[in-house]
């Protein structure tokens, strides 16, 4: 049969082989693309990054003043502890409800509830995340006026809730696909000795999926820091170190869309926006990365 | 029968708490979903009519309709589908038939998965660099949809992939010993036994498309352009739109004083078209389960 299969490359007609080039093209564009962005997204902020910036201030000050007129500081710290708090906060928002409705749909859903879960979850996945945000300033913003009588509801909390809807499908999905991940016979095992289902998942699933749950968690943690609209409309958009859940923040992907369409090309300020694209980029490819390895830990074992 | 004892009832009871716990921790995520869609129908009910859907923002976007924005959104999603759809199937096409196991397979999956990961943000930047200022685009229809397009390439490679992955392997080693050359295997045997997938995941990055709204703010999208109303082809791919997304966008945050409903009116819109997308894959899908012949 192999023989068959193995005719040489100079027996195909040359319109097959355009095509197959074609396809080979379209399979490492992934690659080119991933490089393309870091690559231009690079050249546009690397003139001020090597020649001007001062990093350390970059990474530690909390002054933002990227538009004074003789007073021009561009530090970020503000705006990293702002995207971290509010991820943070989204997490433990997110996380227990994430793995709880996993472990629910997996294991102790009849298939047809399961379907309908489903369902649910991908459609709450599919809102655009301008309408997160439309309703962190609509619905949302009342809603913790009123409970917290505070008074201004556009604040990290509102962007957390946001954040952790919007990052819940995909910790469902992925821990979801761990758990199912875990052969059979664990589960009939730990029966046979007597165990509850409870117990089945506690002592025995749990421990056994734990890397895909981790890398659920992080896939849901890049979701959130990277989104952008939905942080921008509803977390009150102050430079800020943030003292509570109440108080205003702003974050880095706010920082840019807010900001870029109002500089010139090749400014410093400019510049300063692609620079933290850069940092953006860096730390979801590292969190991606991570969660990628973490996922493929448990294929080889 | 065995008598239940001290510790098997309370197994029997951490059990059922657990299991009552977590049905309410799933239901939760239903009330937001509810919750929105019922709170955005109830705001927009007032404003909603084929006429708000046909007519062009008026009195500096502080009331009217919303045709320009939402033509735009078609254009872009279009043009995005046009360029991604090819060299995203195509490159699931590589993935699950050409490439072997190897170190460079695995770079390409990863790439895949950090281009899924990438923010949105950053494809905009993206976009700006490499589309609108290298390549000259401009600010244009075309750029914005390129931006989207690659963004969303990951979305049809996924469910590109696992469309593919899901016919048998025999169907391809009969179709080999007939004598047929891999990409005649893949015209006449893979592709027409996957097509349903693969619409599927087409269909997700129109949803996905539809709905972004930062990587074309910066791209071709813009707060206001007046265009004929009723006219499909009122825009050029080479020129700037607007978009529903910026639109939402726009009318909550940056005018005053617009009328009461028409943001929700547009919110109704564009959760209203993007589910409906959703629900159309989910159809496909449940339908081609029912279909399968294997």
């Amino acid at each position: 049969m192999n023989i068959l299969r193995k005719k040489s490359k100079a027996n195909l007609p040359f319109s097959e082989r355009v095509i197959e080039l074609f396809i080979r093209l379209c399979g490492i564009s992934c690659i080119i693309f991933v490089f393309g962005i870091f690559f231009f997204v690079f050249r546009e902020g690397a003139g001020f990054l090597f020649n001007g910036l001062n990093l350390t201030e970059f990474l530690t000050s909390v002054e933002w003043q990227p538009t004074s007129l003789n007073n021009k500081r561009y530090g970020a710290f503000a705006l990293i502890v702002g995207t971290f708090s509010v991820t943070t906060l989204a997490m433990c928002m997110a996380v227990p409800f994430g793995l709880g409705a996993a472990i629910f749909v997996s294991e102790f859903c009849s298939p047809k509830l399961r379907e309908t879960f489903k369902i649910i979850i991908e459609l709450l996945a599919a809102i655009p995340s301008v309408v997160w945000g439309f309703i962190g300033l609509t619905l949302m913003n009342q809603l913790i006026i009123q409970v917290f009588n505070a008074p201004i509801g556009l604040t990290m909390l509102n962007g957390s809730i946001m954040l952790a809807l919007m990052s819940v499908p995909i910790i469902v999905s992925i821990a979801e696909d761990a758990l199912k991940a875990v052969p059979d016979s664990y589960r009939e095992a730990a029966e046979a000795l007597g165990a509850t289902r409870w117990q089945v998942i506690y002592r025995v699933l749990l421990p056994a999926a734990k890397n895909g749950l981790l890398a659920a968690v992080l896939l849901g943690a890049a979701r959130s820091i990277g989104e952008t609209m939905a942080v921008l409309m509803a977390t009150g958009h102050s430079v800020n170190i943030p003292s509570g859940p109440l108080s205003w923040i702003r974050t880095l992907t706010a920082t840019i869309a807010a900001e870029l369409g109002e500089v010139a090309r090749g400014d410093e300020h400019y510049q300063v926006l692609f620079i933290i694209g850069i940092l953006l980029f860096t730390i979801t490819f590292v969190v991606n990365l991570i969660a990628d390895l973490v996922i493929k830990g448990i294929r080889q074992e | 029968m065995f008598t239940e004892t001290p510790i098997d009832r309370r197994k029997r009871l951490t059990e059922n708490v657990m299991r009552i716990f977590l049905l309410v921790v799933t239901s939760v995520m239903i009330i937001p979903l509810l919750l929105i869609i019922g709170y955005l129908l109830y705001k927009a009910i007032p404003v909603l009519s084929l006429e708000f859907l046909f007519s062009n923002p008026r009195d500096n976007m502080r009331a009217g309709g919303i045709w320009a924005p939402f033509l735009g959104t078609i254009y872009l999603v279009v043009v995005s589908l046009l360029v991604s759809a090819p060299i995203g199937v195509f490159a699931a096409v590589y993935l699950n038939e050409y490439a072997r196991e190897s170190w460079f397979t695995r770079i390409t999956n990863l790439a895949v998965v950090n281009l899924a990961g990438v923010p949105s943000i950053v494809h905009a930047l993206f976009g700006v660099g490499a589309f609108v200022l290298f390549a000259g685009l401009g600010e244009s229809i075309l750029a914005a949809s390129l931006t989207l397009a690659i963004m969303t390439l990951p979305v049809i490679i996924a469910s590109t992939t696992e469309a593919l992955k899901a016919v048998p392997m025999p169907f391809r080693e009969a179709c080999w010993n007939l004598g047929a050359t891999r990409w005649q295997t893949i015209r006449r045997i893979v592709i027409p036994n996957s097509i349903s997938g693969i619409l599927t995941g087409v269909i997700l990055q129109v949803s996905r498309a539809a709905g972004e709204t930062a990587p074309i703010m910066f791209t071709g999208a813009v707060f206001y352009k007046a265009i004929a109303e009723g006219n499909l082809f009122a825009y050029n791919i080479t020129e700037q739109c607007m978009a529903l997304s910026l639109h939402l966008f726009t009318i909550s945050t940056q005018v005053p004083d617009v009328t009461e409903g028409t943001p929700h009116g547009t919110a109704v819109v564009l959760v209203g078209s993007v589910l409906l997308v959703n629900a159309a894959a989910i159809i496909l899908r449940v339908y081609l389960r029912t279909r399968k012949k294997w």
